[in-house]
């Protein structure tokens, strides 16, 4: 059995052939990524930018979190009350309501997250060792937010009056703390994830339907004869985008029905003020989506845009953690992107009943940003093929 | 006067028309002249800015000098109302292959604002012989059907001017021939159709023929036109044997008074630019035995790799 030598040698090591087609195959690979300069990029942006923001972002036991005090008596323990609760960095005091009424308004809108209310006679009662109630209200809806402030204000409150020598240090706290857990008294994270999974789940697919519209019309080929007839980019946009505008209210629905059916979620505000600023959350994301796929050159492209995108309105919008212990500049971020306002309206809505007038700052945020990305697009769309 | 005239007679009137990429012209001080309701062939070689100069003249490319209109409008200003009078055949299927027949005629009537997308589908179904596969999904389409399709969905909305861009090319003979009869029809209706193709015998079949190489256009007229123009004296030889072909093909080539030699199946094609230089060329060759030498017309694909290889001595 004599073969010729080329043969033999690829007989003799089937291993060695099959490295080298392999070999073959990755330098393929390398070459290509090398082109792809997206690609390129994202593998080192990926890691980087996600691991700087959301690593220095996130706080999973917040601070500053805005708080209302309502003092009903003018007295020395009520204003060293007052500087111990704005000494703390749990605690940022951002109103001082003059009624009940304004309190419940300031958390109803979100303005603030926790109401301390001192009641009238409270220095009084004190000193007669009547064991006076100071009243904590939060905002439960997310109880991750409210836990650990709950948690740290009777301590609190204690070393602050036996530091004002108000009561005697050592015996057990000669007051009590009525903590009411609003809007989800019970405190279970449902009533708070299941709101929030309707904005992000709707977030995801939105982004992708529309993020690939035009880029697949240029791979394949059917850009070229779109720009040759008679249509203008407003057209091509607002034709591609209402489609899904429905496709997006179907999805809504079928989240919000499951999340009132099986999870148990109320819906105490109006339904029409749903439906409407969900539809707003809906074409704002589609027309971000247009926007990527306007500027991406490829649909891998614009699904890169579209995680890269996605990563930051899952951690930065107050899904998973609390908006407010967040830094400034995070806060910043995350006003920019259309979850954090869906997940205001959304929650505010279904758990505190929340009219349309407590929300028109992140109804007119997700039009802002809905508008901005449309003109983006527009701008971005090229009429020729030059 | 002028521009009653060139809306009148003269379709496409364009001057000086140039087109760079990165830099680098594509499309030279090109000027041309296309009457109303003549073929119009556009020839010339891969990348010698046929496509370029079609998209130019329906708004696609913005030219970066000269001017020019398209069935009167202004190239550059117009290009709006251009579009809506031009049917624009582009060289790959463009239409939407996951959409049926009638789906994508009825796409393209409502993007042309025709009052009544449907009946115009209908209507073009018949005419180009769809009826039975009207529901048929356009990427299932063999080739031939495809590029029928095209041109049912270009001429759909009653355009004016017709540019077909290499619109048989991959298409079959029997195909090719009854995509040129729709061609003809349409001419005879008035459509002025501006076609570029690789086939001479498509050539053949325009009514004027222009010649674009390395983005210069390099000659027009008609078919006898440039071959009468081309001034090139022709010999055929046929031979015995193709061994004595290849000979000879060998020893003609680069010759001086040869501008080239070509095989054509059992012949090769003999050209010069004058007469009297390739008599004296191949005299020592007249003799050989076996070999038949016939002086001709040039066919048209001499007269234009005659052209081209001037065009690269010339740009070189």
């Amino acid at each position: 059995m004599r073969s010729l030598p080329a043969t033999r040698a690829s007989r003799l090591a089937p291993g060695f052939a099959f490295w080298r087609k392999t070999f073959a195959m990755l330098m393929k690979e390398f070459i290509q990524l090398r082109r792809d300069r997206i690609s390129f990029a994202m593998i080192v942006m990926i890691p980087l930018v996600q691991l700087l923001l959301f690593g220095y972002a996130i706080n999973t036991t917040p601070r500053d979190l805005p708080t209302a005090v309502l003092l009903q008596e003018h007295s020395d323990v009520g204003r060293s009350i007052l500087a111990a609760l704005k000494n703390t960095r749990y605690f940022k005091i951002t109103q001082l309501p003059r009624t009940e009424a304004e309190l419940d308004r300031l958390l109803a809108a979100g303005t603030v997250l926790f109401g301390v209310e001192i009641p009238a006679n409270f220095e009084r009662a004190l000193r007669r060792g009547d064991k006076p109630a100071v009243l904590m209200v939060a905002d439960a809806t997310d109880p991750v937010a409210s836990g650990s402030a709950l948690a740290a204000l009777s301590e609190l409150l204690q070393s602050a009056l036996v530091h004002d020598r108000a009561i005697p240090a050592g015996d057990p706290a000669p007051f009590q703390i009525v903590t009411h857990a609003r809007y989800n008294p019970a405190g279970e994270t449902q009533l708070n994830i299941v709101p929030g999974l309707v904005g992000t789940i709707l977030t995801m697919t939105m982004l992708i339907f529309t993020a690939l519209s035009v880029t697949r019309e240029i791979e394949r080929g059917t850009m070229e004869h779109l720009l040759a007839m008679p249509i203008t980019p407003v057209e091509i946009m607002l034709g591609k985008i209402i489609p899904y505008v429905i496709v997006g209210f179907v999805q809504a629905t079928i989240i919000i029905a499951i999340g009132i059916l099986l999870f148990g979620v109320p819906l105490l505000g109006n339904l029409g003020v749903l439906a409407g600023l969900s539809t707003l959350f809906i074409a704002a994301n589609l027309s971000i989506g247009y926007t990527f796929s306007t500027i991406a050159q490829n649909q891998l492209q614009a699904m890169q845009m579209s995680i890269m995108f996605f990563l930051p309105n899952i951690l930065l919008s107050g899904f998973i953690f609390p908006f407010a212990g967040m830094p400034v500049w995070a806060q910043w971020i995350g006003e920019a992107l259309p979850l954090t306002h869906y997940l205001r309206i959304v929650r505010s809505i279904m758990l505190k009943g929340s009219a349309f007038s407590d929300l028109h700052y992140d109804a007119a945020a997700l039009f802002v940003l809905m508008l901005v990305a449309m003109i983006v697009a527009v701008a971005r769309f090229r009429r020729t093929l030059d | 006067m002028s521009v009653q005239r060139d809306t009148g007679d003269i379709v496409i009137d364009v001057r000086g028309l140039t087109k760079k990429f990165d830099g680098r012209a594509v499309v030279r001080d090109l000027s041309m002249q296309v009457k109303r309701g003549s073929i119009y062939g556009f020839l010339g070689p891969n990348g010698s800015g046929k496509t370029t100069t079609i998209r130019m003249l329906c708004g696609l490319l913005t030219p970066d000098g000269g001017t020019g209109t398209c069935l009167g409008y202004d190239i550059r200003a117009d290009a709006d109302r251009i579009k809506r009078h031009v049917g624009y055949m582009t060289q790959r299927f463009s239409l939407y292959e996951d959409l049926s027949v009638r789906e994508n005629l009825e796409f393209v009537a409502r993007v042309y604002g025709l009052d009544n997308p449907a009946l115009a589908a209908e209507a073009a179904i018949g005419r180009l012989g769809f009826r039975d596969r009207e529901d048929q999904i356009a990427g299932e389409l063999s080739g031939g059907w495809k590029q029928r399709l095209a041109l049912a969905a270009c001429t759909l909305p009653n355009p004016r001017l017709l540019l077909l861009d290499e619109p048989t090319a991959g298409v079959d003979p029997k195909a090719r021939r009854e995509f040129w009869n729709d061609i003809h029809a349409l001419a005879a209706e008035g459509l002025t159709v501006l076609v570029s193709t690789h086939y001479m015998d498509e050539a053949e079949r325009c009514h004027e023929i222009a010649y674009i190489a390395f983005g210069e256009l390099l000659a027009h007229g008609t078919v006898a036109e440039l071959i009468a123009g081309s001034r090139l004296t022709t010999y055929v030889v046929s031979a015995p044997s193709s061994r004595e072909l290849n000979r000879l093909l060998e020893e003609l080539a680069g010759k001086p008074g040869i501008a080239m030699v070509a095989p054509f199946g059992a012949s090769v094609h003999v050209c010069g630019r004058e007469a009297d230089a390739l008599e004296a060329a191949i005299a020592p060759y007249r003799q050989r035995r076996g070999l038949d030498w016939r002086r001709t017309a040039p066919s048209l694909e001499d007269v234009f790799i005659e052209l081209m290889s001037r065009a690269q001595g010339d740009s070189r």
